[in-house]
């Protein structure tokens, strides 16, 4: 029998793997690029946690939900959307932390409806956010007018800048507080009686139902509670390009699941760590910034991450076989 | 006063009547035997009354009161717990939040992980089992532990009224007299305890009184001290159970299958044999002993690091002790799942006569005696005995001449069983060889022409089924002698 020292031991293994590729990937494109003093320099690491913030934010969302054994593929839409409704309050004259938190509330709110679809009509998530992902992206559509929306500049858009105005931030106030919202996520999924629950449900629904948690109610509030991790994305999405453009964020949620994967998700549940996707989010964001920095043309980045998705889910299959070899 | 009262109780599912007419009374302190062929409603009173499905008809009463359970946690809070006959554990939690699922010792949401740990370890200490580290993952355990968990689980929730579904069909003898020492704790203890079980040896061990259920009513109840075997068999069943004839058997034929020295360590060291036309061999042993290792090797599913098979026959097919993982296709119908090894027999340049597989299937399902609405029925909505049946049912389509069986009647009813027996027979008769594992010793001697004994990955020598003794099958099956 595993000993609680050894079930840690394997805790950390997991979440090593993904941390051996991020470093193995960074050093990679380190030998590989034509100035790596460049690609090394503070200011590109900069650009590049500044560019992994939606990613990340999307992405301990994702957790949540496919620890609960469900999907969201609403995320990109659900971007759309309420940077679209943030850029809205603040031409409307909002105060910025209005206009900020409206945005997260809208997210929280589509998730809402996300959970109340899958469990009051019995919808598999994979349907029910597939049917989201249109109705949000055409929502953010109509409430643009089908344009980009601009905001007047507000404190908003210093969230993602490259280079944080007091200097001792290091990196954009954006990074920070995606951060704190990841820790303080972890914490919730390794200690809160939520946590535990949600994990309960992805393991096995049918002993979480059986041993009294209503279960219905549980989806309902991991879907809310995501949906106010994608909302927060969209704020940033917004503060980056300092308008809302309904059209933007398209696919975003295959990456976000692709970083949960590579991270030590499961598709079917009851497995996945907060740091495991923030590892998965930055591979992918370094992996985009090698490319470019090497001059390869987009097609470049979608086949090589791509193939990074496979070998990371390869690699938890062999280590999971060898582990039940044990 | 009944601590639990059930009144006339109905429940339908579409066209299938589930439940029809079903009362019931335990006491406090009682240990309530209830007994009945897979199939005859026990599952279906069990989610009842656990709250997990709401009834047609019929009332419920718990200490009295009326009690109509919505969903399980009413069931919880009135005071039932089911403890389920496949385990119902969350593989990536830990121990301890396994049993306190549900009752997580917390403050303002955050669980707190000392009260969690105590307490778990306080329950499995009660039961006997303290060497269970509260803080391992669930999914690391044994199985039997696992049961351990589910056990501590109902008693972490101070149940008044425990339902016990086959209990034991996963636990190896001495779990089993630390869980009848546990039953019989519960119930000094004033608990009412309703137990499932198809042993009635079983039964009588625990058991104060007991209510016999078929075709979804109860048909007797009573003292089980003042019941025989026999009257409790008769009212299980409905109808005398034929035994399997094995009576005049043809001597064995020409030799099918030659097994010399075939070996896939560790689990399987070495075993030699030879399988005839006509003969049903019986491969006795522990569970992990390798038995089953040897089936999937011969079928192919495990390679094989040394030794030779021949084989002179024609056809081979393999019976899975696990019935929903390998055994069926649960979502498809029974004509499918009859005819799946062998579908070229009733297709035709590869598109499916449906009349032709249909007809195929209910033939399959008439020899067996499958009691389902038509072969077009979902495997799935089939009742254990029934499903067990269309597994091997598909064997019989197949007709091939070697038949590896792993624990063909394990878990079913005694009439399904019956059933299955005198087709095997039958098959042998016909001709045809079997390898028949199980770890039912009447089984082995009702069935089979020639045992052997599987110990420690090893296979002792064959011989006739009356060579051989239960405790000499015993002694060589613990001592790897061989007889």
């Amino acid at each position: 029998m595993a000993s609680p020292r050894v079930a840690r031991l394997r805790r950390w293994a997991t979440l090593l793997g993904p941390f051996a590729g991020l470093v193995g990937v960074a050093l990679l494109f380190a030998l590989l690029v034509p100035a790596p003093e460049r690609y090394l320099s503070t200011a590109n690491l900069r650009v590049v946690l500044a560019q992994t913030v939606i990613v990340a934010l999307g992405a301990i969302g994702m957790t949540v939900v496919m620890v609960s054994g469900g999907i969201d593929l609403s995320v990109g839409s659900s971007i759309a959307l309420t940077s679209v409704v943030a850029a809205l309050a603040l031409r409307g004259g909002a105060p910025p932390i209005a206009a900020a938190a409206l945005g997260v509330l809208c997210g929280g709110l589509i998730g809402l409806v996300n959970g109340v679809t899958i469990t009051a009509l019995r919808i598999v998530p994979f349907i029910a956010t597939l049917g989201m992902l249109g109705i949000a992206r055409g929502a953010a559509k109509y409430l643009a007018d089908q344009q980009t929306v601009n905001a007047p500049a507000s404190w908003l858009n210093e969230l993602a800048v490259t280079f944080p105005s007091p200097p001792w931030l290091l990196v954009a106030p954006g990074v920070w507080v995606t951060l704190v919202l990841a820790a303080a996520m972890a914490l919730v999924l390794r200690r809160s009686v939520f946590g535990r629950r949600v994990f309960a449900l992805g393991s096995n629904e049918a002993a979480a139902r059986a041993c009294g948690i209503r279960t219905g109610r549980l989806k309902i509030e991991v879907y809310a509670v995501a949906g106010l991790y994608f909302g927060l994305a969209g704020v940033m999405q917004m503060s980056r390009l300092r308008q809302g453009d309904p059209t933007v964020a398209v696919g975003v949620e295959l990456d976000v699941i692709a970083a949960v994967v590579i991270g030590g998700g499961s598709l079917s549940g009851g497995e996945g760590s907060i740091g495991g996707a923030l590892v998965g989010a930055l591979i992918m964001a370094i992996l985009r910034n090698g490319c470019q920095q090497m001059g390869w043309a987009n097609y470049m980045q979608e086949i090589i991450i791509g193939v990074i998705i496979v070998l990371a889910v390869a690699a938890d299959r062999y280590r999971a076989a060898r582990a039940a070899a044990e | 006063m009944a601590l639990l009262e059930v009144h006339g109780l109905e429940k339908r599912f579409g066209a299938t009547v589930a439940l029809d007419g079903v009362d019931l009374e335990v006491a406090a302190g009682e240990v309530h035997a209830l007994i009945g062929e897979n199939g005859a409603g026990k599952s279906t009173l069990f989610n009842i009354l656990s709250g997990a499905i709401a009834p047609d008809a019929g009332g419920l009463a718990i200490a009295g009161a009326p009690y109509a359970p919505r969903a399980p946690g009413d069931a919880r809070a009135r005071g039932i717990a089911h403890i389920h006959q496949e385990l119902s554990l969350c593989p990536s939690l830990s121990v301890a939040e396994n049993i306190l699922l549900g009752a997580e010792p917390a403050r303002l949401g955050w669980i707190d992980r000392d009260r969690l740990v105590a307490r778990a370890a306080a329950l499995l200490g009660e039961f006997g089992r303290e060497e269970i580290d509260p803080r391992v993952r669930a999914g690391d355990l044994a199985l039997a532990d696992r049961q351990v968990v589910e056990i501590c689980r109902a008693l972490a929730w101070d149940a008044r009224i425990i339902l016990m579904d086959e209990p034991t069909s996963s636990l190896q003898r001495a779990n089993v007299e630390r869980l009848f020492r546990l039953v019989r704790a519960l119930r000094d203890r004033g608990l009412a305890v309703v137990y499932v079980s198809h042993f009635l040896e079983e039964v009588r061990e625990v058991g104060d009184r007991y209510t016999v259920l078929r075709d979804g009513r109860s048909v007797r109840s009573g003292e089980l001290a003042a019941a025989g075997d026999d009257e409790l068999i008769a009212a299980m069943v409905g109808r005398a159970v034929e035994p399997a004839a094995r009576g005049a058997r043809p001597a064995a034929g020409d030799v099918l299958l030659e097994v010399r020295d075939l070996a896939e360590p560790p689990r399987l060291r070495g075993a030699s044999f030879e399988l005839r036309r006509g003969q049903v061999l019986g491969l006795a042993g522990l569970v992990g002993s390798g038995r089953t290792d040897l089936l999937r090797v011969l079928f192919g599913l495990l390679p094989a690091a040394a030794g030779t098979v021949r084989m002179h026959g024609r056809g081979m097919g393999f019976l899975s002790e696990d019935r929903k993982g390998e055994g069926l296709a649960l979502g498809l119908s029974i004509a499918d799942n009859t005819t799946l090894s062998r579908l070229d027999t009733c297709a035709r340049a590869g598109w499916i006569d449906l009349r032709q597989q249909r007809a195929q299937a209910e033939e399959v399902m008439g020899r067996l005696r499958v009691r389902a609405a038509g072969a077009d029925v979902t495997v799935r909505r089939l009742s254990g005995g029934n499903q067990q049946k269309v597994a091997f049912g598909r064997l019989l389509h197949q007709d091939p001449d070697v038949l590896l069986l792993d624990e063909p009647a394990r878990g079913i009813d005694i009439a399904s069983k019956a059933d299955i027996h005198r087709e095997i027979a039958r098959l042998a008769a016909a001709g045809k060889g079997v390898l028949l594992v199980s770890s039912y010793l009447p089984e082995l001697f009702a069935v089979c022409d020639d045992i052997a004994v599987m110990s420690r990955g090893r296979l002792g020598p064959a011989r006739p089924a009356g060579a051989w003794t239960p405790d000499s099958i015993l002694a060589a099956a613990i001592g790897g002698a061989g007889g």
